[in-house]
């Protein structure tokens, strides 16, 4: 992170880089521009928008229902796995629902049957999501663009009607039930206590999205997104690269879907359908692609959102955060977390001149 | 002659749709010697380039680096034998900086690129080196632009820089003064024979004054075949390449 502050002198200057943002707009995704915002800006502003965000964290469940914050820790997980895919490796999966689906599934499986800690379980629901993600990864990473997004949901829906089909397992329709939220003799029933419980889970997953997007192997990965051909010629096997950040990317998947599992303490096909991986794709767009916090903030609206509608009893949900999403793309591209991001760095900028 | 072919081709061949880009070429690159590919566009120069650095599998034949068969490795183990390549039109990582690119590019050969859970500052160890290679390309005082910030010149120098990263046994330069002004024609002119010590230059070049004054050998392409080849004066002076091309590409200067 200081390494980028230091750069952030010479590249401020640069002439040229105003026309920048207008380019990155069309071709690849804003991610830079907006993760380099908050990672040039000094210390402090950093520091400060990490206390503020653990805050917020912690303060949460106190000031929503527990049950809608626990969905919120959840779907940020899941935002920023298929972030660390769309906005830092260049690849739109349509299928992370398969991954989602199946930790969840795993995890609830693991939990009742075995009776294991939760935490337990949901390690190995994420680690059966990041098995399942090696296969379909290593086919889906020789596409790229579109196919890949195609080859992600076929495979994506296979499991769910594999899910569907293997009725003695899945309970099909019915769902499991009763999943238990063992810990230790602990009651966490009250879904306020479980929020704490699974607060440093997800932080831990959090922090390693964040740390894998600030390791060399990110920054082989923006490289591969930027220009694979590039990289290949630098002597980077591209698809295995692909492939690794891929079963990363399952695996933190996973974990958010083993908490969720575990959180409502029920899996229903839900978990495996294609319009959940729709959703992953629409909290990061409007969160922000490449910002990796866009996608929290994001998961956080969205499933605030359709808590609040449905409470209203409002039917058509879909059109309520279809119609965002579709403004949001319309009008602010970088997302909420890209566009707040770019407006900072341009005051700072302006600041500055 | 520096001896031996470290780079070679067999009957090299590649098709697109029924259309013969590359047709049954042999080729030998002496070792430590800089070698010219010319000839008319469409001579399949470029389709060569990628079938001798992995880009393209060829539709037949055979090619030896150093003496073993790289026929059909895919482009990351070419590079990893040792065969650096620039592209003809430029190729760059829009958004990293300078620095950043000349970084990846000395990363590569260690497993460093795959530490996922170490801080990216572990890079810093690259940085001295980086600057160097820089400072040798002349953008020093660039190194921490991003490349699309950069002029079209500047960022020839830095496809050259990322190609040195590399450390390569054999260099191929696809154009690598094309669009430059005479100024920047004449600093890279100076760079690869600064360069080419103890390494093989493999370049398509259209500026002939730039072949005749780096060359050792020439091949002249033509209609996917070796047309003519020797040493650039021999070449120049052939009949058959002033009617295929030289001629006229002399005659515009």
């Amino acid at each position: 992170m200081t390494e980028r502050t230091e750069r952030s002198e010479g590249r401020e200057g640069m002439p040229g880089q105003h026309g920048m943002s207008a380019t990155v707009d069309t071709k690849a995704p804003p991610a830079r521009s907006g993760l380099l915002a908050v990672a040039r800006a000094p210390g402090w502003v950093r520091y400060a928008l990490l206390a503020v965000g653990l805050l917020v964290a912690l303060w949460l469940p106190n000031g929503l229902y527990p049950a809608v914050a626990v969905d919120i820790l959840c779907w940020a997980l899941f935002a920023v796995s298929v972030d660390l895919l769309l906005g830092f490796t260049g690849l739109m999966s349509f299928g992370h629902a398969a991954f989602w689906g199946t930790s969840a599934y795993l995890t609830g499986l693991v939990a009742i049957h075995a009776g294991l800690p939760f935490p337990a379980a949901v390690l190995a629901g994420a680690l059966g999501a990041a098995l399942l993600a090696l296969p379909i990864g290593y086919l889906a990473v020789k596409r790229t663009g579109i196919y890949f997004a195609m080859v992600t949901l076929a495979f994506a829906q296979m499991v769910y009607y594999v899910a569907n089909e293997w009725r003695s397992v899945t309970q099909g329709e019915n769902g499991l039930q009763g999943v238990p939220r063992a810990f230790f003799g602990a009651d966490l029933t009250d879904d306020y206590y479980f929020y704490y419980a699974i607060l440093p889970i997800v932080l831990l997953g959090l922090f390693a999205a964040w740390r894998i997007v600030h390791s060399p192997f990110g920054r082989v990965l923006v490289g591969i997104r930027d220009n694979p051909a590039r990289a290949r010629a630098l002597g980077y096997p591209v698809h295995r690269y692909k492939l690794t950040a891929f079963v990363l990317s399952g695996f933190l998947a996973g974990l958010g879907g083993g908490l969720f599992a575990v959180g409502h303490r029920f899996v229903s096909l839900d978990v495996l359908h294609w319009t959940t991986s729709g959703k992953a794709v629409i909290v990061v767009v409007l969160g922000g692609i490449g910002t990796l916090w866009g996608g929290v903030l994001g998961a956080a609206l969205v499933v605030r959102l359709e808590d609040w509608l449905s409470f209203s009893g409002f039917e058509a949900i879909g059109l309520v955060t279809g119609g965002i999403f579709v403004l949001v793309v319309l009008l602010f591209r970088r997302g909420l977390w890209g566009t707040v991001a770019h407006l900072l760095r341009r005051r700072g900028a302006a600041r500055r001149e | 002659m520096a001896g031996q072919a470290i780079l070679s081709a067999r009957g090299l061949t590649r098709d697109f749709r029924g259309f013969r880009a590359v047709d049954g070429v042999d080729l030998d690159v002496a070792a430590e010697t800089v070698h010219a590919l010319v000839g008319p566009n469409g001579a399949g120069k470029t389709t060569l380039f990628n079938l001798l650095t992995g880009f393209l599998p060829p539709s037949g034949g055979r090619i030896e680096l150093d003496g073993r068969d790289v026929t059909g490795l895919p482009p990351e183990r070419v590079a990893r034998l040792g065969v650096a390549r620039s592209f003809q039109i430029t190729s760059l990582f829009p958004q990293l900086g300078a620095r950043e690119h000349v970084e990846l590019a000395l990363q590569s050969s260690s497993g460093l690129g795959w530490r996922f859970w170490r801080s990216a500052k572990l890079m810093r160890r690259y940085r001295e080196r980086a600057a160097e290679l820089l400072d040798m390309v002349g953008l020093a005082d660039l190194a921490e632009a991003p490349a699309e910030a950069l002029a079209y010149g500047r960022k020839r120098a830095l496809e050259l820089a990322i190609a040195l990263a590399l450390d390569p046994k054999v260099l191929l330069l696809d154009e690598p003064t094309a669009g430059m002004g005479l100024e920047d024609v004449d600093r890279t002119v100076e760079l690869i024979s600064t360069v080419r010590t103890g390494r093989t230059v493999v370049m398509v070049e259209h500026n002939m004054s730039v072949v005749g004054r780096l060359a050792d050998t020439v091949t002249v392409l033509q209609a996917g075949k070796v047309l003519v080849e020797g040493p650039y004066e021999q070449v120049r002076a052939d009949e058959r390449v002033i009617t295929a091309y030289l001629g006229a590409a002399d005659a515009a200067h």
